[in-house]
């Protein structure tokens, strides 16, 4: 499967689960069906708003066999940066939308003997994908939803209330892993997809726990978040632009007519990396080794900012 | 117009392969420039390049009936050439739904598919197949899923599982391979199974390709040529059958050189999966005779000029020492030294006889 460029696809249906979240269908654009996504998979979906254009990541919740559509659950969140207001609000069914190869950094793993799905809150998504296809594979696993008790009713919805292996848990306060997580038999891994205090509590309670860290999974859902503005210089066009509080470097490059390479838009998958000439990269990513992080000579467009005033790329 | 396949030909005992005018032009020779070395030189697999082999994700030529056969013969003494371990069945799935929509897609004259659900019906014209199956019940097919498309299709495979951040060869189907053994290597990391390849270590180019690879999208596959040369146009030089092939190394003379040295090309392809999330690694083989490639000029310049200035470990690594020389004293008088244009391609729409 060669996939060149986006997939174009038209909004087929927009279903209200909650006050806040609603779950978007897509239909090819054409006579083509979708490709293969993975279980755990991601699209890139560009929203042409008026003003601006957004590419935004969101959790395919429809499993690989289904090719006549995809969907994502997305919540309207506030502050937004945009995206998710426009998805709730503007978008309606029928209209076009672009969509990216999907592309999977939270993969099942092949040889986990049991497998262990934490959600909180939207980031239940990942795992809508997943259970279909660990129930088709006869896999061992639990699933564990937490959530505010006032969304627990929404969950139990998207999840169904029949089997006896997915837990929803409404809760008020923080959390706690442990009893999930300790006499686990050996072999068993363990997938977050969530807040940020939530993926680092769960794998704070395994690594106390003696677990493997190959046995710890994260889906980086957080979104970037800003920080203090600087300036992008580009070496090799000579372009000189600003990038704002509110903005990544690789929106600010967008927004500025660049196509600049990207994929996951979440520090993973490494593609956005462009080379440093001068400045001092604040590093956000989970793709470079330490040693590149000290060296300053390459950065994660999609997250990464500057400590200095000025950056300058190889670009 | 379908492929016209040259269904007798044999790769062992009379050795009667051949490749057409047609099958010499299109081949994918693997010199750009005049010297050669290690490097990480993949590229984006998109349909189309420099070679007619790069139009689409698979290639088939005119020698798939008779590669195919060969096939099914050394699988028939040695079934180990192929093995996948348990947890790569759903990279097994993903492997027969890539290899079937494309074929189906882009031949469409030999290959169809039509899908109902997970009803799948597959025909292979060119093999007289009529399959009925159902996607990801394996009790339905004659044999895994793997095997029974990789049976169906030219050159080898192998499956990588990613894990630890590394990639672990969990699978193949290894027939038609220059010198390396499935059995030995399945299980290995990436390292691991580069470990006898010379000079590259020290170059990085394991440890760059390895993160490249690592972060290999689904949709968006790479390929890297990659050569050696083989004495007859023999598929199967495995160390599993070395007493079969290896001596043949020591009769090439300057009488036969031309007829028995053959240039064997690899296009390698690495294509994500989606279920598994596991790497195909597609190793098809091409094979030309020296005297085939006589009949292009920019080839024969060339693989002159890239033999003289080989570095002596990788002529020892693939083979070479004992016959290279040979090969140089052929070529040399067909070599005037003139600047050729790079890239790969023949430079030429049809063939002449040769130089002399």
């Amino acid at each position: 499967m060669i996939i060149t460029g986006s997939l174009p696809a038209r909004v087929a249906g927009i279903d209200s689960i909650s006050p806040t979240l609603k779950r978007f269908r897509f239909e090819p654009d054409g006579p083509a069906e979708f490709p293969t996504a993975a279980p755990g998979a991601h699209v890139l979906v560009t929203l042409r708003g008026p003003e601006r254009v957004w590419k935004n990541a969101y959790s395919l919740v429809t499993p690989p066999e289904e090719r006549g559509h995809y969907a994502i659950i997305v919540r309207r969140v506030e502050p937004s940066r945009g995206g998710s207001h426009f998805l709730h609000d503007v978008l309606r069914s029928g209209d076009r939308v672009e969509l990216s190869a999907p592309a999977s950094l939270f993969p099942i793993a092949s040889l986990a003997r049991k497998h262990i799905l934490i959600g909180g809150g939207i980031g239940i998504t990942p795992f809508l994908s997943y259970l279909p296809v660990l129930k088709a594979r006869g896999a061992v696993f639990e699933l564990h939803q937490f959530c505010a008790i006032s969304e627990a009713e929404t969950f139990r919805g998207l999840l169904g209330t029949d089997d006896p292996r997915v837990h929803v848990h409404g809760t008020g306060g923080r959390p706690v892993f442990e009893p999930i997580l300790a006499d686990q038999p050996l072999g068993t891994h363990v997938y977050t997809c969530g807040p940020e205090g939530l993926m680092r509590a769960v794998a704070e309670t395994a690594k106390g726990l003696g677990w493997p860290a190959n046995a710890v999974h994260q889906e980086s859902f957080a979104g970037a978040a800003g920080g203090r503005p600087f300036i992008v210089h580009l070496a090799r066009s000579g372009q000189t632009i600003l990038v704002e509080e509110s903005q990544t470097l690789l929106e600010a490059l967008e927004g500025a007519g660049i196509e600049a390479p990207c994929l996951c838009r979440g520090g993973a998958c490494g593609v956005c990396l462009l080379p440093v000439l001068d400045g001092e990269p604040e590093h956000r990513d989970h793709v470079l080794s330490e040693q590149e992080r000290a060296e300053g000579k390459i950065i994660a467009t999609c997250l990464s900012r500057a400590k200095s005033d000025r950056l300058t790329l190889d670009y | 117009m379908g492929i016209p396949f040259k269904t007798d030909e044999t790769f062992r005992g009379d050795f009667s392969y051949r490749n057409s005018d047609a099958g010499v032009l299109r081949f994918p020779f693997p010199f750009g420039e005049d010297t050669y070395m290690y490097s990480v030189n993949i590229e984006p697999h998109v349909r189309g390049g420099p070679s007619p082999v790069f139009e689409h994700p698979f290639d088939v030529d005119e020698h798939y009936v008779a590669e195919c056969r060969e096939r099914a013969l050394v699988l028939q003494n040695d079934p180990k050439r192929c093995q996948v371990l348990p947890h790569m069945m759903p990279a097994q799935w993903d492997t027969l739904e890539l290899i079937m929509e494309s074929l189906a897609g882009d031949y469409p004259e030999h290959f169809s598919l039509t899908r109902n659900g997970a009803n799948w019906h597959w025909i292979n014209r060119p093999l007289n197949i009529d399959q009925r199956f159902v996607f990801g019940d394996a009790a339905t097919l004659p044999c895994e899923p793997f095997e029974y498309i990789t049976r169906q299709a030219q050159g080898d495979f192998t499956l990588q599982d990613q894990r630890d951040d590394n990639l672990y060869v969990d699978g193949g189907m290894v027939t038609t391979q220059a010198d390396w053994s499935l059995e030995f290597d399945i299980g290995m990391t990436f390292h691991e199974w580069h470990g006898p390849v010379p000079l590259a270590h020290n170059l990085g180019v394991f440890d760059r390709a390895l993160r490249y690879l690592l972060r290999l999208q689904y949709g968006h596959p790479v390929r890297r040529l990659n050569w050696t040369m083989t004495i007859n146009p023999r598929l199967d030089t495995s160390p599993e059958n070395y007493p079969d092939w290896g001596p043949d190394r020591t009769t090439v003379t300057p009488d036969n050189v031309a007829q028995k040295v053959h240039l064997r090309v690899e296009l390698q392809t690495l294509f994500r999966l989606p279920r598994s999330n596991a790497i195909l690694f597609g190793i098809r083989c091409y094979l030309i005779s020296l005297q085939d490639i006589e009949r292009v000029e920019k080839w024969r310049k060339r693989l002159h000029r890239v033999l003289k200035t080989l570095p002596p470990e990788l002529a020892d690594y693939k083979g070479l020492t004992r016959y290279r020389d040979t090969i140089i004293q052929r070529l040399a008088p067909m070599d005037d030294g003139t600047p050729l244009s790079p890239g790969i391609g023949p430079d030429q729409t049809a063939l002449g006889t040769g130089a002399r």
